[in-house]
């Protein structure tokens, strides 16, 4: 084959802005700038679109009250109201992923979310928070988590360690969920785009004309991607009201 | 009597708006429905990254015990059915009380039928 296909190197880290400090390779890289990128479109969503605060809202408002009320909705159908004050912080967490998923889809875009390291890292800051708050609201009565009611201790040396271990995976999953799914549904596209210049190119004449079908499935798969980016962003803010919630309303 | 004016298309639209939201069905519990595509699509990853997910973390971490104190291959083989009883008792909250864990207390609107009858340890109704 004279054509190489290379599916994953879209998720190769290139830095753009060498930094290192102390021999840290604390480089600003393209997933860096596609972090900052999604930050600032998130704030200027939210600060343009709310500049002009009128009481029938335009696009832009609209836009941001609908992300808004999202979220706010979320919050109350699933932690209850203290969950309020942890707005701020799902809403971020949110619209962070969201961006991140979207700007991926975008040509020539890199999807941050497609690494675990940055998945794992908004997983864990989740877990910490959340055992925190936990322990912070319920004090040692916090343990009481991992003892299900009404079980014979006999049992409850069985049920103590599977508890611990079921609330311990909880960031690895979370991880996990957001990263295979982003970096499996680039994969998919990339390998059936792959397909379409071979085919194309290379394939004898009358076979030519097949190149439209790959071509065909990568459009079908943009729009599976986009809901996929939407339906991870929501799942992983989602999951972490739960988990907010199990430690606010412990027992 | 002019501001009165002013805002009367707003209460106009306001009651109009509230009318349509009572009229809407009440927009039923989350877990009930998963029916759509979308739904069912993260459902079903949620399910599988959980099972595998706890499996996977459950193995690594009796490998590392097994590496730390020298007893393979046994923390590897405990910590795997560990791993897959909690896997397994995750997958079974995810699709039963979304992600309701073990020692909440049942006064969330989700409160599911299956739950209440299935899991005899979730039945402290206070």
């Amino acid at each position: 084959m004279a054509i190489e296909l290379h599916p994953l190197d879209q998720f190769k880290i290139e830095p753009l802005i060498p930094i290192h400090i102390g021999g840290i390779d604390a480089s600003f890289t393209n997933s860096a700038f596609f972090m900052v990128a999604a930050v600032l479109l998130a704030s200027l969503l939210l600060i343009w679109g709310t500049r002009k605060r009128e009481l029938v809202p335009g696009r832009w408002q609209s836009m941001a009250e609908i992300s808004y009320e999202f979220i706010a909705g979320m919050i109350d159908d699933n932690v209850g109201h203290e969950g309020r004050e942890y707005f701020p912080f799902i809403f971020t967490l949110f619209m962070f992923i969201l961006l991140g998923n979207l700007l991926g889809l975008i040509p020539y875009g890199f999807t941050f979310t497609s690494h675990i390291i940055v998945t794992f890292a908004m997983a864990a800051v989740v877990f910490i928070g959340v055992t925190i708050i936990g322990i912070a609201r319920h004090g040692w009565h916090f343990l009481g988590f991992f003892v299900p009611h009404g079980v014979p201790w006999v049992l409850l040396i069985l049920l103590v360690p599977i508890e611990i271990l079921s609330y311990l995976i909880r960031p690895f999953t979370l991880s996990i969920r957001l990263f295979a799914n982003m970096m499996a549904g680039h994969t998919m596209l990339a390998i059936f785009a792959g397909f379409v210049a071979p085919l194309a190119i290379l394939a004898a004449v009358p076979l030519k004309p097949l190149a439209v079908v790959p071509l065909g499935v990568d459009v079908l798969l943009i729009f599976l991607e986009l809901l996929v980016a939407v339906l991870q962003a929501y799942v992983f803010t989602i999951l972490t009201c739960l988990y907010l919630r199990d430690a606010i309303h412990l027992h | 009597m002019n501001e009165r004016e002013k805002n009367d298309p707003l209460r106009d639209l306001g009651e109009r708006l509230d009318k349509a939201r009572a009229a809407r069905p009440k927009s039923p519990e989350r877990a009930a429905d998963n029916t759509s595509t979308g739904n069912a699509l993260a459902l079903g990853w949620r399910v599988g990254i959980e099972l595998v997910g706890a499996i996977v973390v459950a193995v690594f971490i009796g490998w590392a015990f097994d590496q730390w104190l020298g007893t393979r291959p046994w923390g590897m083989v405990v910590m795997f059915f560990l791993g897959v009883a909690a896997g397994m008792l995750n997958v079974y909250r995810t699709v039963t009380g979304l992600g309701r864990a073990v020692g909440f207390k049942q006064d969330a609107p989700s409160a599911d039928a299956s739950i209440k009858t299935g899991a005899g340890w979730d039945d402290d109704e206070d």
